[in-house]
C-alpha cells in the first residue's frame, strides 16, 4: 500500500470505485461543509475537495478536507499550481498528511482570469505534471523536491486529471502516459458527454498498456437543465457536449429535464462498469450533493465496499 | 525588441505637478521603433503638458532631448551639461533606461513617461506581441521555437492543460494555445519525441537581479 487510503484499498481490491466531490464554502461556514458531507456518507469511497475552483477564493482545500476527516469521510485533497509556489505546496502536503489526509489530486488550476481576483499573479512555479513527481518523490524517496531528507514521508495516494476531449486529441493519451511516468496512481477525467470519443481514448490507453499502470475513474456530471448543457458546450473550455445530449434533454417532459440528466448519467455509469480500462466513476454533482445518494442508488453502486 | 506604451497623460501630469522646469528625455532605440518614447513622442507629450499646465495657470518649461540609447553610458553623457538646468526629468525609455538615467543623476527626481510591457515582435506598424520573458534557460530548441514560458498563460513545461479550446487558450478565443502550436509544429517536423519526456521543475534563475559578464570579459577595476 502506498497510502493505505480507502480509495487505494477499494481499487487494489478490484472494486469499481465511486468518488464524489464537495466545494468548500465562500466563507468560514463549517456547517455548510458538514451538511454537504452528510449526503455523501456511505455513498462514495472518497470525496474530492476542490481548491479555489474556477479561481474563486474559498475555504482552503486542506482545511475543508480536515473537516471531512473529522466527519468520518475520506477526502481527496485537491491542489492547484496557480496559487502556491513549491515551498507552500510542500508545506501544505506535509500538513495535510499530518492531519490524516491520504489522497491528493494534482492539478494545474483554472487560470486566475476566470475568478474573483482576475488580475492576481498566477504562480505556476511548477506544473501539474511536476507536482505529481514532487509528491511521489516526497512519498517514495522521503525527500523534498530539493533532495533534502524529510522527517517522515507523507503517505498519499496520488491522483491527477485527464481531459480526453481537449485538443489535440491525438496527444491526450501521450499526456496521460507522461503523468504515469511522473508517478500518478489514479486519474479522474473531465466530465464525459461525448461517449464515442471517450471510448476511443480509453482504447488508446488500453492499447498502450497504460490502464494496467493507472486507475482511471471516468468523470460524470449529470445535467440539471438544458441551459447548463448549452453553457457547458459553449462556455467551458475543453468540454465536449454533443448536440444529441442537448436534444435529449430538450425532448424531456416539462419539469423532467433534471430527471433525464440523472438517467443519462446512470446509463453512462452502467457502461463504465463494463468498460475495459475504467476502474471507477468520479461523480461531480456540482452544488447537487443532496442528489448523490439517489444517483448512487440508481446507478447500482451501493453499498460501497468495506475494505 | 523592448516595447513600451506611453503612460496615461493624467498620471504623467500628476507626477510632475510640483516642478516648473522638466527635461523630457527620449530614447532613440527600442521605444522609438515601437512608437512610444522616441523624438516624436517626446515632442507630442511636451506640447500636451505645456498646454495643460497653461490651462491650469501653472506654466511649465520643458526641455526635449532624445539620445541614441539610455541604457548606455556613452550616450547618457550628452545629458550631463543639460540636466543641471532642470528640476526634474521625465524618461521615455524602457524601465532599464529610466533607471540608468536616475542612477547617473541621483540628485534629480526622474519620472517614467512609459510603461514597459515586454520583449516583443513587430507584427505590423503599431502592433507588437510578446515573445520572451528572459527566463535565462531557453527551451525553444525542444518546443519547436515556441516559448511555453511566455506564450502559455500558465507557463507550463508539460502542456497542454485541459483547457485547450479549438486550438485556443482557455483565457481567450483570441489567444492561441502555445502547447497546441508546439504540438502541431513538432508533429510536422517529426519531432514529437521532444515533448514525450517529462520535463522536471525549472530551477528559476531569474529570481534575483542578474548580472552577466560575457566570457573573456570582466568588470573594470574601478567598478569592481
Amino acid at each position: 500500500m502506498k497510502s493505505g487510503s480507502n480509495l487505494e484499498k477499494v481499487l487494489e481490491a478490484g472494486h469499481f470505485a465511486f468518488t464524489g466531490e464537495l466545494g468548500p464554502p465562500r466563507g468560514a461556514n463549517v456547517e455548510e461543509v458538514r451538511e454537504k458531507a452528510e449526503f455523501l456518507k456511505g455513498k462514495v469511497d472518497a470525496v474530492n475537495i476542490t481548491d479555489n475552483q474556477t479561481a474563486m477564493v474559498r475555504m482552503s482545500s486542506w482545511a475543508a478536507s480536515i473537516i471531512l476527516v473529522q466527519e468520518g469521510l475520506e477526502p481527496n485533497f485537491q491542489m492547484v499550481c496557480r496559487d502556491r509556489n513549491r515551498l507552500a505546496m510542500q508545506a501544505d502536503i506535509l500538513g495535510a498528511a499530518a492531519h490524516g489526509i491520504r489522497n491528493m489530486l494534482c492539478l494545474s488550476g483554472d487560470h486566475q482570469k476566470f475568478g474573483d481576483h482576475p488580475q492576481a499573479k498566477g504562480v505556476f512555479d511548477i506544473d501539474s505534471m511536476q507536482l505529481i513527481a514532487m509528491v511521489k518523490k516526497m512519498r517514495d524517496e522521503g525527500q523534498f523536491l530539493s533532495g533534502a531528507e524529510l522527517n517522515e514521508a507523507p503517505k498519499l495516494f496520488i491522483g491527477a486529471a485527464a481531459n480526453p476531449f481537449a485538443d489535440p486529441f491525438e496527444w491526450r493519451v501521450h499526456r496521460l502516459a507522461k503523468k504515469i511516468q511522473a508517478g500518478v496512481d489514479f486519474i479522474q477525467t473531465q466530465c464525459i458527454y461525448n461517449m464515442d470519443k471517450f471510448r476511443e481514448w480509453v482504447k488508446q490507453a488500453n492499447d498502450m498498456g497504460l490502464t494496467e499502470k493507472v486507475y482511471i475513474l471516468a468523470g460524470v456530471t449529470p445535467m440539471k437543465s438544458v441551459g447548463m448543457a448549452k453553457y457547458m458546450k459553449s462556455k467551458v473550455p475543453g468540454m465536449d457536449v454533443p448536440d444529441e445530449v442537448i436534444q435529449r434533454l430538450q425532448g424531456a417532459e416539462k419539469g423532467k429535464v433534471a430527471e433525464e440528466g440523472i438517467k443519462m448519467a446512470c446509463e453512462q455509469i452502467e457502461e463504465f462498469k463494463e468498460m475495459k480500462g475504467v476502474a471507477g466513476v468520479h461523480l461531480m454533482a456540482i452544488e447537487w450533493e443532496h442528489k448523490v445518494p439517489e444517483i448512487a442508488e440508481r446507478a447500482g453502486v451501493l453499498p460501497r465496499p468495506k475494505v | 525588441m523592448i516595447v513600451a506604451k506611453r503612460k496615461p497623460f493624467e498620471e504623467i501630469k500628476d507626477m510632475i505637478k510640483d516642478y516648473k522646469k522638466v527635461l523630457n528625455v527620449g530614447c532613440g532605440t527600442c521605444v522609438a521603433v515601437c512608437l512610444a518614447g522616441g523624438e516624436k513622442e517626446v515632442a507630442v507629450l511636451n506640447s500636451e503638458l505645456e498646454m495643460a499646465r497653461k490651462l491650469d495657470n501653472n506654466p511649465i518649461e520643458l526641455g526635449a532631448k532624445t539620445i541614441e540609447r539610455q541604457c548606455d553610458r556613452e550616450y547618457l553623457e550628452a545629458l550631463d551639461d543639460m540636466v543641471k538646468d532642470y528640476d526634474a526629468i521625465i524618461s521615455m525609455a524602457c524601465g532599464v533606461g529610466i533607471q540608468f538615467l536616475a542612477e547617473r543623476y541621483p540628485e534629480k527626481p526622474v519620472f517614467p513617461g512609459v510603461d514597459t510591457t515586454g520583449m516583443s515582435v513587430n507584427q505590423a506598424v503599431g502592433w507588437y506581441e510578446e515573445r520572451c520573458r528572459s527566463c535565462g534557460q531557453c527551451v525553444l530548441g525542444v518546443t519547436g521555437g515556441i516559448c511555453p514560458v511566455t506564450m502559455c498563460a500558465k507557463g507550463l513545461y508539460n502542456g497542454p492543460c485541459g483547457g485547450t479550446n479549438n486550438g485556443n487558450c482557455e483565457i481567450s478565443d483570441e489567444q492561441p494555445c502555445a502547447w497546441f502550436m508546439i504540438y502541431e509544429r513538432l508533429e510536422k517536423q517529426g519531432r514529437l519525441d521532444n515533448i514525450l519526456e517529462f520535463k522536471p521543475p525549472v530551477e528559476w534563475n531569474d529570481q534575483v537581479p542578474r548580472t552577466l559578464i560575457q566570457s573573456g570579459y570582466k568588470k573594470p577595476e574601478e567598478a569592481a
